[in-house]
């Protein structure tokens, strides 16, 4: 049933799906930076990514302020459930975003702003992964509040999912800068991307694997006959991308890597929405009963049915302007 | 409420938040004002190319680069401290506030970013009517941004248009009246001019500093006579919606302005202005007060004798920190003063055509460079400790507002915020300062510095040589 409560989440899963694939690049790039160390490579790489990176994060907002405004019980149990990999991940985004203007300001410490940068991606990467693994593994609720300790959110399960993002990060970074550079960096890229590729499908099948075995709810899910038949192309699809992006990555065509790449995150998200829906904190709270009043959904749909075509028209042409390969020798300002 | 929130708890988590929104209140007090003097700047370049403005131009967006990167990455922070410690405040104001801020993102924060990158990369590679349109756009995005927050902050002083559900939380009934609360005309208007006066008096201050040394120089006089205008022209406007702003708080937040006039006593026939005193809430009197007979009253009500009421009026649970609204309010008040000076005597030496060589004005007017910075922030703690202790005013009281947080870890998050902000925070105005520190000739032509790879070859040779002194 198309209530407002559903069309809500649906659109908040949309702007934290595009804020995973915007930001993961160029947060993955902060995670691959220290390889990038000769040949000016860094400059190139910050480049690439200097013109959109607060654009950005500015899903990872809308993602937390659309979370608050459509489902404010929700926003209100998980944010202090997960208090400590929240708090790490703001201020990894700190260090990491100051040190895109930083570091063309000071040449003399230029190398405390590139591992400012290259810690602070890590950082807020493993964080959200942490933050992702302790979400699905589930909450606990009592009332209206978060009624758990402080650590719960630190178990294997969380620590396996934030290497898995971090990996997957990392792919998205290399894939990315394969297609904006060319010369040494390219190559570099390449270099990169093939072990990440391979990191990324592993831990992500261990996520999968593992996910099933956190609650009968989530396996019963998965492994009965009819809802089988709807979530068994996942898998399928997944495998049919990771071959595209070994050819793509062996063959050396640039824009292909970071696509396959791009589907395969996409497929991971809709396998996580099958195993979470339709409760918005897992197995505690529902969409329904998370929902703010109609009259705030409605307010707030009108102004998004408006407003989010235009910010991806005028964020598409912002990426239109800077399309194609970086050129490390084109001086600005 | 959750009953095991210590008071510890609450104070730090208190602290928390005052310590980072006071912080990232700095970045955007400046960038509101800086974006549209940039984009003044860059209209005048188009209309008179005049390669001064130009300059000016590219100077001040290398310093609005790393102060906008600043408030971006303080902001993000804000929008999720309100989950992770205030999270009962954001389950039962969420349906009226959340729409705001998400209002904000959707409309105002994507703005910015959107032709951010364009306005700060894209010289050369879109036509400069296109550029031109980016730098309004973010402009335009840093006011509605404001906008929108202050809508925010302002229903939160003067709640309207909501009822409550049986949860207790805050549901909305007319947007019109949530949006154009009773205080928010006030403090938007009062908040914008704070921005441009704040941004006024830093280009001021740098303008001043290039004229000591040397006040031939042209861009140097140029930004200095620029924020003149301004803060001639801001000033006195800022000094009267500050006035109207106080006759809106006395109608809707008594009590704040009891806390912030120091009156503990209620005065039947005219109240006094107090100028000086050491407000003692424990025996609710003001110590030492050196005060004007009557002037209260004028100023609050427009008539000597009328009878104003004071905190003996408000219980003692009610009643905001007199102490911290008191002074920070005098702060803002003596800080506004000062600003009003400046812009009156820059007025008389244009007049005597000396703006540019008066070396004791220019001195003072370096002096005053942060000023803006220290009213903005008193301004806030003024209006914000003065709503304690409720968050939304007179129906939810702070410390039923916490998340079930424990001291330790508010503690160990706050000395997180506390260490990062200073370092970080800190290296960002030291490089600010130290390009603030050359001309704009100057900046213009370190390579170190300012080399940008960011652009393709081909639209790199289609920029205009001439345009660009750095290549």
């Amino acid at each position: 049933m198309l209530d407002l409560p559903t069309i809500w989440a649906g659109l908040l899963a949309l702007a934290i799906f595009i804020y995973v694939i915007l930001d993961g690049f160029d947060l993955g790039i902060g995670i691959v930076f220290p390889f990038l160390d000769t040949d000016g490579c860094r400059d190139v790489a910050m480049n690439s990514v200097a013109p959109v990176w607060d654009g950005n994060e500015t899903w990872l907002v809308l993602g937390g302020g659309g979370l608050l405004a459509a489902f404010p019980l929700a926003y209100a149990i998980v944010l202090p459930a997960l208090y400590a990999p929240f708090i790490v991940m703001i201020l990894a985004l700190v260090f990491r975003g100051v040190a895109f203007e930083f570091r063309w300001r000071d040449k003399a410490h230029e190398k405390i702003w590139d591992r400012s940068f290259f810690y602070g991606s890590l950082l807020a990467t493993f964080s959200q992964g942490i933050v992702l693994g302790a979400f699905v593994q589930g909450i606990e609720v009592e009332g209206r509040s978060y009624a758990g300790g402080w650590w719960d959110w630190l178990t294997p399960f969380s620590i396996m999912c934030g290497v898995a993002l971090t990996a997957g990060y990392a792919l998205l970074g290399s894939t990315w800068l394969v297609m904006k550079s060319e010369g040494v960096l390219r190559n570099k890229a390449y270099a990169i991307a093939k072990p990440m590729a391979i990191a990324t499908l592993v831990f992500m099948g261990i996520v999968s694997l593992w996910t099933p075995f956190l609650s009968p709810e989530i396996a019963e899910r998965w492994f009965t006959f009819p809802q089988l038949l709807f979530v068994l192309p996942v898998p399928t699809l997944v495998c049919i991308l990771a071959v595209i992006l070994g050819w793509g990555i062996i063959k050396r065509k640039d824009n292909i890597p970071f696509l396959a790449t791009i589907g395969i995150f996409l497929l991971c998200f809709a396998g996580l929405g099958i195993g979470i829906s339709p409760y918005i904190v897992p197995r505690a709270v529902t969409i329904a009963e998370a929902a703010a009043p109609d009259k705030s959904l409605m307010f707030m749909l009108v102004g998004a049915l408006i407003l989010l075509p235009m910010i991806l028209a005028y964020t598409a042409y912002s990426y239109w302007v800077f399309r194609g390969k970086v050129d490390p020798n084109a001086g600005y300002h | 409420m959750d009953p095991i929130v210590s008071d510890l708890a609450i104070n730090l988590a208190r602290a928390q938040f005052a310590f980072t929104v006071s912080f990232h209140i700095i970045f955007p007090a400046f960038s509101i004002g800086l974006a549209s003097y940039l984009m003044v700047l860059e209209g005048l370049w188009l209309n008179t190319g005049k390669e001064t403005y130009l300059r000016l131009f590219k100077y001040w967006r290398k310093i609005f680069a790393v102060a906008f990167g600043m408030g971006v990455v303080s902001g993000i922070v804000m929008a999720y401290q309100f989950g992770t410690n205030w999270s009962v405040f954001s389950d039962l104001a969420g349906p009226v506030i959340g729409p705001l801020m998400a209002y904000e993102v959707l409309t105002a924060f994507f703005l910015e970013a959107g032709f951010l990158g364009i306005m700060l990369f894209g010289m050369g590679r879109v036509s400069k009517r296109l550029h031109f349109i980016a730098t309004i756009m973010v402009a335009f995005g840093t006011l509605l941004s404001a906008t929108w927050i202050l809508s925010v902050n302002s229903w939160m002083q003067t709640p309207a248009g909501f009822s409550i559900n049986e949860a207790g939380q805050f549901i909305p009934e007319d947007w019109m009246e949530i949006i154009f609360n009773p205080s928010f005309p006030y403090r938007l208007v009062h908040m914008v001019l704070a921005a441009y006066l704040t941004t006024a008096f830093v280009v001021g201050a740098v303008g001043a500093w290039h004229l000591l040394k040397d006040k031939t120089n042209k861009d140097a006089q140029k930004m200095f006579s620029m924020a003149m205008w301004m803060a001639a022209i801001v000033a006195p406007l800022q000094i009267y919606a500050g006035d109207l702003h106080g006759i809106n708080t006395l109608e809707h937040q008594p009590a704040k302005v009891m806390a912030m006039e120091g009156h503990f006593h209620s005065h039947d026939h005219g109240a006094p202005l107090y100028l000086f005193g050491i407000p003692d809430q424990e025996n609710q009197e003001l110590k030492y007060a050196i005060g004007i007979p009557k002037m209260s009253s004028l100023i609050l009500k427009h008539n000597l004798n009328a009878p104003l009421a004071g905190l003996d009026t408000i219980p003692r649970g009610d009643q905001p920190p007199v102490a911290i609204v008191f002074w920070s309010f005098r702060i803002m008040v003596g800080i506004g003063t000062l600003m009003l000076i400046v812009g009156v005597t820059s007025l008389f030496l244009r007049w005597r055509r000396r703006l540019y060589d008066a070396s004791l004005f220019h001195k003072f007017a370096f002096i005053m460079g942060p000023s803006g910075f220290v009213a903005v922030l008193a301004g806030w703690i003024t209006t914000e400790v003065g709503r304690q202790p409720f968050t939304v005013y007179g129906l939810l009281r702070t410390d039923q507002s916490i998340a079930p947080v424990e001291a330790p870890a508010v503690a160990a998050s706050l000395l997180a915020f506390i260490v990062v902000y200073f370092a970080l925070f800190g290296a960002g105005t030291y490089y600010i300062i130290k390009m603030m520190k050359k001309t704009p000739g100057d900046l213009a032509k370190l390579p170190g510095t300012v080399t940008r790879a960011a652009g393709t070859t081909q639209a790199a040779s289609l920029k205009p040589v001439a345009s660009d002194p750095a290549k």
